[in-house]
């Protein structure tokens, strides 16, 4: 393959006039306030409407439709269907080589993306983080206010929706888009501008949701049951629109990965050659695919609710308030899988790295993985054990949710089995690895109350079932992010992460993750409800232990953070190809990979999981292969 | 094998039989521990012995605990274990043995969880159908308790329980007092968003819906004051949704009925009256007018 040549600088002016950030941006402010005033005008035809409200919600869903639809165009996301339209061959012209511009512009580039959902999301995962200290600094004291209760209930509803919303695509977004090319052998995604369309898009979904502050917020946490999300202030829009954002770039990213990993695997990647990571992502990918649709409905149903006055969710007008319960969850227990999938996969996917021995019991694993996604769809009751609304399907419900336990535990027992007379390094990410099933076993543990009936009735919807799933996915996910950051960043960009440093981050937040998390058992099992603005005075030491142990969680975020910055800004130490030995093929390529990731498509013989079997297999193309193009 | 840098180095095969010590230490670790966490946790377990429904929550959890403590200690057990003896040498990147899969293993695991996960079903359910549990069963319950109950109705809205009692003539209150050792019908519903009406020391948990009635058992025991929390997100004062209700005897709740129904006589004519009193149908459920929105 020859070097790309440099294309010659252009200067600083005309780079800002052109389809970019800058030009997204204002635009984007322009569609708003186009929506906004559009609305208005129809607002005064049709009064009755919002004759109960001082607000016409309308112009506020249609000012940030038309706000994100601006900032599309922006980015330059037509420009290639009327170029197709008016006859132009296809390209990928977007697909920029050089440069720090790229990282601001709509480029297909799968790298770039992957790289971009990484700042992009690690910004709002930053701001979800900040929300939980706000959070628990009101509950340092059980009836001292430091928020009005309404603030209190939307950092609570920004919170978990940042988390739940943005961290579903926190594994798939930076390390799948980036890695699974490379891992299946090819160059790029199957719809790379597709790619890059879920990223922008996800970023115009969390500044609609953090702009939720300008119009008074919402009261319903992150699962916005009607029909209090009926009454909400303008903010629950915010809400409603940033969920129905994040399912669309959910749905786009799943169908994007399923169809690259089908079509697009290198010659002699077989099913059992493919490595475990890219099985979690297609699990996770099938989860998105048809979850994310049913949760865009409802949202859809719900705002059509609020600017139309349609009664989906209304029992007064013939709907029901248990529609969108049952609706949303059928979303959502596939959701908190999506959440908790790829971090299976992250830890069978570096346990054998760091054990030196191969990953035990494949087939098995895979099953576990294809298991989970399956059973996922028939549990979602359990999230209404106690709503009334079919009491005779709770011994079902109650059955599906612990048969769920039988995959999760294969993912157990083979990552269990790969430590097994390994040869065990402690690096930073094998901490993390390993940190997983501590968290995840007392997950699991504690959700065997939860999917109980009889125990479920004292612990649903309190503290309990609150620390649950903190274990399950912080303790699941987040431990398992930062796996795949400390193992993966250094061949994403190229530099090394400081080692010390990354000691110290996991050994604070493993220990303040448990310090903050464990206790809040204790607190649901005393007898305190979720998302209360005060509580029982006789808690109050169990809170504030809660609280502290929360600040010095944070802190230990910030010297991640720290290390972050100072390592890749300041310090910018070479990272070796393969630092950790690795016989994935993504550590055979340099550091950072090449924009077209390979000199000549590889061939591949085995599975990347060969250790104490022989040398690195070379990845050879057939001869007169073509180098690849695009 | 002869390219492989570390293949020289490996150490001798291990004869140890590492598997049999794990398994040993576990058994022991459990036998030794299943009774301790059962009989000196367990009764720590919530909500305690405050209705019939709570005393059979405790000894739920505690079949509960008692099945999860032999999993734990089995990964602690291997992890302990495990992570002692299979740790590199410093620096060291050697390859360990390759072992790729052992079906018996896989089985045995299978088994075990299989009927770990059948009995937690069977227990869960058979004890569901003791007496409900104390959990909300929607308008056709299928675990009723026998006998004649005491029906009470659990009026949820923004932000406080209103309680009816249609066998005292329709009256309503906003304190839930209860008649010592007496079946309790439990009638939940809202007029507005979805509430949930938390008796923590009862053990009762049961969501209120607008338009729907969710019905609840409970067998109260002695006299005790316990704890109302809304345990659904309702709103802006959900934190404030709480009360005290009581449990007293069948002398001092006749009492109180007939205190409560001198304290209400000047509206008792606007409320609605029971069937029994030529009062129209007591209604199960309410429904609020869309265009009635709060907030």
């Amino acid at each position: 393959m020859t070097a790309v040549a440099a294309p010659p600088p252009r200067p600083l002016w005309r780079r800002l006039l052109g389809f970019n950030l800058l030009t997204a941006l204002v635009l984007g402010v322009g569609g708003w306030y186009v929506g906004w005033f559009g609305a208005h005008a129809v607002k005064g035809l049709s009064i009755a409407y919002f004759a109960d409200t001082d607000y016409n919600e309308l112009s506020v869903v249609m000012a940030y439709i038309g706000g994100v639809v601006g900032f599309l165009v922006g980015l330059g996301f037509l420009n290639y269907p009327i170029a197709r339209m008016r006859g132009y061959p296809p390209s990928l012209r977007e697909k920029e080589t050089h440069g720090w511009t790229r990282y601001f512009s709509l480029c297909t580039d799968h790298k770039v993306v992957g790289i971009q959902y990484l700042w992009g999301i690690g910004l709002f995962f930053f701001i979800g983080g900040l929300n939980a200290m706000l959070i628990r600094t009101e509950l340092l004291r059980p009836n001292h206010q430091v928020f009005p209760a309404g603030t209190y209930l939307t950092i609570v509803g920004m919170h978990g929706t940042m988390m739940m919303g943005m961290m579903t695509s926190g594994i798939l977004g930076p390390f799948a888009n980036y890695l699974v090319p490379i891992m299946i052998g090819a160059r790029r995604m199957a719809f790379p501008r597709i790619e890059a369309l879920t990223f922008w898009l996800l970023m115009a979904a969390g500044t609609i949701l953090t702009s939720t502050i300008f119009f008074g917020g919402f009261p319903t946490g992150w699962t916005g049951y009607a029909p209090l999300s009926n009454e909400g202030n303008p903010g629950m829009d915010n809400y409603l629109l940033f969920f129905a954002l994040v399912g669309i770039s959910m749905t786009l990213l799943g169908l994007n990965m399923i169809a690259t990993v089908l079509t697009m695997r290198a010659p002699g990647l077989t099913w059992t050659r493919l490595p475990i990571f890219v099985w979690g992502v297609l699990s996770t990918a099938v989860l998105m695919v048809l979850a994310a649709p049913v949760l865009i409905a409802t949202l859809g149903m719900e705002m059509l609710d609020r600017t139309a006055q349609t009664t989906f969710f209304v029992a007064a007008g013939g709907g029901s308030s248990y529609l969108y319960q049952n609706l949303f969850w059928v979303f959502g227990h596939p959701e908190v899988y999506i959440l908790a999938l790829p971090g299976f996969a992250i830890v069978l996917e570096l346990l054998p790295v760091f054990s030196r021995k191969p990953l035990w019991g494949y087939r098995l694993a895979v099953g576990g993985l294809l298991g989970v996604s399956l059973l996922s769809w028939f549990v979602w009751q359990h999230h209404l054990f106690v709503s009334g609304i079919n009491g005779d399907l709770r011994p079902f419900y109650m059955l599906s949710t612990e048969l769920i336990s039988i995959p999760t535990g294969f993912t157990f027992l083979c990552g269990m089995m790969t430590l097994w007379r390994g040869n065990i390094r402690f690096t930073v990410p094998m901490l993390f690895c390993l940190a997983w099933f501590f968290n995840f076993l007392i997950g699991g543990l504690s959700g065997v109350f939860l999917s109980d009936v009889p125990s479920d009735v004292t612990t649903h919807g309190s503290f309990f079932s609150m620390a649950h799933f903190h274990y399950t996915i912080m303790g699941g996910l987040v431990f398992t992010f930062f796996a795949a950051i400390y193992y993966w960043v250094p061949k994403m960009t190229g530099w090394e992460l400081n080692e010390r440093l990354g000691k110290v981050h996991f050994w604070t937040m493993f220990i303040f993750f448990n310090s903050t998390f464990f206790p809040l058992f204790i607190a649901g099992f005393e007898g305190q409800p979720r998302r209360v603005v005060t509580y029982s005075s006789h808690l109050q030491f169990l809170n504030d232990w809660v609280s502290v142990s929360a600040f010095l969680l944070g802190i230990s975020m910030l010297v991640f953070l720290f290390n972050l910055v100072w390592s890749l800004a300041f310090v910018k130490k070479p990272a070796e190809a393969n630092p950790w030995s690795s016989r994935s093929i993504e550590f055979q390529l340099p550091s950072p990979v090449p924009v077209h990731n390979f000199d000549r498509i590889p061939v591949f013989s085995s599975d990347p999981y060969g250790y104490g079997e022989g040398p690195v297999p070379t990845w050879v193309a057939p001869a007169g292969a073509p180098a690849g193009s695009e | 094998m002869a390219a492989e840098p570390s293949a020289a180095s490996r150490p001798p095969a291990d004869s140890t039989n590492h598997g049999f010590r794990v398994v040993v230490a576990w058994i022991a670790l459990s036998v030794v521990a299943t009774p301790l966490v059962a009989i000196l946790v367990g009764r720590l377990f919530p909500p305690g012995n405050g209705s019939a429904q709570g005393t059979e929550q405790v000894l739920d959890n505690t079949v509960l605990l008692s099945v999860i403590t032999p999993v734990v200690c089995l990964l602690a057990v291997f992890f302990v274990y495990g992570l002692r003896s299979f740790h590199a040498a410093p620096g060291a990147v050697v390859d360990g043995p390759p072992l790729r899969n052992d079906s018996r293993i896989q089985i045995l695991w299978i088994v075990g969880t299989g009927v770990i996960v059948l009995f937690l079903a069977g227990f869960g359910t058979f004890e569901l159908l003791q007496n409900g549990a104390g959990g909300g069963q929607g308008p056709n319950p299928i675990a009723v308790p026998g006998g004649s109950k005491l029906q009470v109705q659990v009026i949820g809205q923004q932000w406080q329980f209103t309680y009816r009692y249609p066998s005292l003539g329709g009256l309503e209150s906003n304190q839930l007092v209860l008649p010592e050792n007496t079946d309790v019908e439990l009638h939940v519903t809202s007029l507005d968003v979805i509430h949930s009406f938390w008796a923590y020391e009862l053990g009762v948990k049961a969501d209120a819906n607008p338009g729907s009635d969710n019905v609840a058992f409970v067998e109260t025991k002695g006299p005790e004051t316990f704890h109302v929390r809304c345990a659904e997100l309702c709103g802006l004062w959900h934190g404030y949704m709480y009360n005290n209700g009581r449990v007293v005897s069948s002398a001092q709740f006749q009492s109180w009925a007939s205190q409560q129904k001198k304290l209400y006589a000047a509206i008792a004519p606007f409320m609605n009256k029971s069937p029994a009193d030529g009062g129209a149908p007591y209604s199960k459920t309410y429904l609020p007018l869309p265009s009635e929105r709060a907030g």
